[in-house]
């Protein structure tokens, strides 16, 4: 299958921290790319500097074939990215309906302001937000909130989304609601890039998974070799060897 | 009733009535005491555009006022240029030179940029106070001649009169349509948050940048209407603070990012002020006390009295904008 996302060498570093070190990996179209790894790994620096909301310190972004590695962030929207914020951002005093219609007109769907009223409407409806509509924002609770992230990603029509931690506070119900909705986004022809801490969920949904430790990528595979593989038990767990020493004495 | 139009009408009533009172009346006294309220609204207008839809705290505003007084007054003194032409030329220029200047301090936000916004202002009134070709800091005064043009002073000033009631409406119905417009919804998106905004594909950048030069239009033309009909010119009064802070002060009373708040909150401001003035008591505390009214609106009804108004009644909510 053709690729939609191509990242090479993607380096940056803060000051004389590497964040990312070198990270090269593809994404196919229609695909469920699960990003994984500890804490700090780098995980959403990956994001930001795809996205340019952080400038890359070295590498490359293609997207559909062409180099967009330093085109601001709002290019790299109306191509056809839709981002979602780990740290939800609402925009707080407008209503949830003008939220999405923000999406909706400067996404790459690039809508008049009475289209995008209705396609918000569709999306709000989908995300089960309809009757949430003339709330302010800010007023809504957190998994409303991250629903709201979705909603307003997806009114742009993008071809590609970036997920980050969605399914982070949630509860169970909550979470298997939300897995049924990415299935669903990725129906509609959607590319899906998702970082996840919950390792069920991403195992479970995700067609293959990266992962990353202290900047790099240490493995990429199915969800199934990916739970054999050792070096990521020992990213997460420490030395596997060292740890089955210690069960049998 | 499509939402704001209420709000359209009531301001343009408003304008109206302070238009045509003193038209009616021929009182030139009435007339002075609506071109002070005319040109508040104009300018508390304006700077709503910029401080109401995008967040951004222009506290150097006056800048502006003062540009286009001086583009104005400097091209009928020495070019005898027609008036509208003159007024249209100061907007324009002053547009521009926002553009510019937006361009480098737009990058700045929070206090960073109202602190740029007051250094700029008092740089440009420094460079006038040592251009003796704007007459340094004593000014520039026309000669009577220059309102033959306009059939003598007294027409004149009725002319500047018209003038401002009609630019003060312009810039409300202006106002109007950006705030229900596709653009309108990007500036609001940037003044809750920019980074989410950019992340949602608007240009910021470029949404700030046309905002601050539009906002930067309409005082110039008020400033060049006010110079004309006032007869001289000088940097204390084109370029004080003190409009600024006034302006800022209409905005905050009336309701940021509403469309009747600056109007009514110049209004208010205008009678406050007209009020405390013919005070014995008061006359020079008009601003200490228009100080201590911004700070209480500051920490009780930030929303001010347009956003008071819907809180509290409810009918009003859905038509009050």
């Amino acid at each position: 299958m053709e690729n939609i996302l191509q990242v090479k060498n993607l380096s940056k570093k803060f000051g004389g921290l590497i964040a990312l070190n070198n990270v090269s990996f593809e994404v196919k179209k229609q695909e469920i790319l699960g990003i994984i790894g500890p804490n700090g790994a780098g995980k959403s620096t990956l994001f930001k500097c795809i996205t340019s909301i952080y400038k890359p310190s070295s590498g490359k972004v293609y997207f559909e074939g062409k180099d967009i590695t330093y085109l601001p962030t709002y290019k790299k929207v109306k191509l056809g990215m839709a981002i979602t914020h780990q740290i939800v951002k609402p925009l707080k005093e407008l209503s949830v309906l003008e939220n999405v219609m923000v999406g909706a007109c400067y996404g790459k769907a690039n809508l008049s302001l009475k289209e995008a009223k209705e396609k918000a409407l569709e999306i709000l409806d989908f995300l089960g937000l309809y009757d949430k509509k003339d709330l302010e924002a800010g007023k809504l609770n957190v998994p409303q909130k991250k629903r709201l992230e979705m909603a307003r990603a997806l009114a742009g029509k993008p071809d590609l989304i970036f997920l980050d931690e969605v399914l982070a506070g949630l509860n169970p119900a909550e979470v298997s609601k939300m897995l049924e909705v990415i299935l669903k986004i990725r129906e509609k022809g959607i590319t899906i890039l998702m970082i996840e801490h919950l390792m069920h969920a991403i195992m479970k949904i995700s067609d293959r998974i990266i992962v990353l430790d202290h900047g790099q990528k240490i493995a990429e595979g199915t969800p199934k070799e990916i739970a054999k593989n050792e070096k990521v038990i020992e990213a997460y767990l420490g030395d596997p060897k060292f740890a089955l020493k210690l069960v049998k004495h | 009733m499509k939402k704001g139009l209420f709000s359209l009408l009531i301001s343009t009533f408003i304008i109206l009535y302070f238009l045509f009172l003193p038209i009616v009346k021929s009182s030139p006294i009435l007339r002075e005491a609506s071109f002070t309220t005319l040109m508040y609204i104009g300018l508390a207008i304006s700077l709503n555009i910029l401080m109401g839809f995008t967040g951004y705290v222009s506290f150097g505003h006056v800048v502006f006022f003062g540009i286009g007084g001086y583009t104005t007054f400097t091209l009928l003194y020495y070019y005898n240029f027609p008036l509208i032409l003159a007024l249209l030329i100061a907007g324009i220029l002053s547009a521009l030179i926002a553009g510019l200047l937006g361009f480098v301090v737009l990058n700045l936000r929070g206090a960073y940029f109202a602190i740029a916004t007051i250094g700029i202002n008092e740089a440009v009134k420094a460079l006038v106070n040592n251009l003796d070709f704007l007459g340094g800091a004593e000014g520039l005064f026309f000669n009577m001649k220059i309102y033959k043009a306009y059939g003598g002073p007294q027409n004149a000033l009725w002319l500047s009169f018209y003038l401002i009631g009609l630019v003060t409406l312009i810039a409300l119905i202006v106002s109007y349509f950006i705030k229900h417009s596709k653009f309108g919804l990007g500036l609001f998106s940037i003044r809750e948050d920019e980074d989410a905004a950019s992340t949602l594909g608007v240009n910021t950048k470029l949404f700030k940048t046309l905002t601050f030069m539009l906002s930067a239009f309409f005082p110039a033309i008020i400033g060049g209407i006010f110079f004309f009909k006032n007869g001289s010119i000088d940097p204390q009064s084109a370029f004080s603070l003190t409009k600024s802070v006034e302006m800022i002060f209409m905005v905050m009373l009336g309701g940021l990012g509403t469309i009747l708040g600056p109007v009514l909150g110049a209004v208010t401001y205008d009678k406050i002020k007209e009020a405390l003035l013919v005070s014995e008591t008061f006359k020079n505390l008009h601003l200490t006390i228009s100080g201590i009214i911004l700070l209480l609106i500051v920490l009780f009804v930030p929303e001010g009295i347009v956003g008071f108004l819907r809180k509290k009644i409810k009918p009003l909510k859905n038509i009050l904008d």
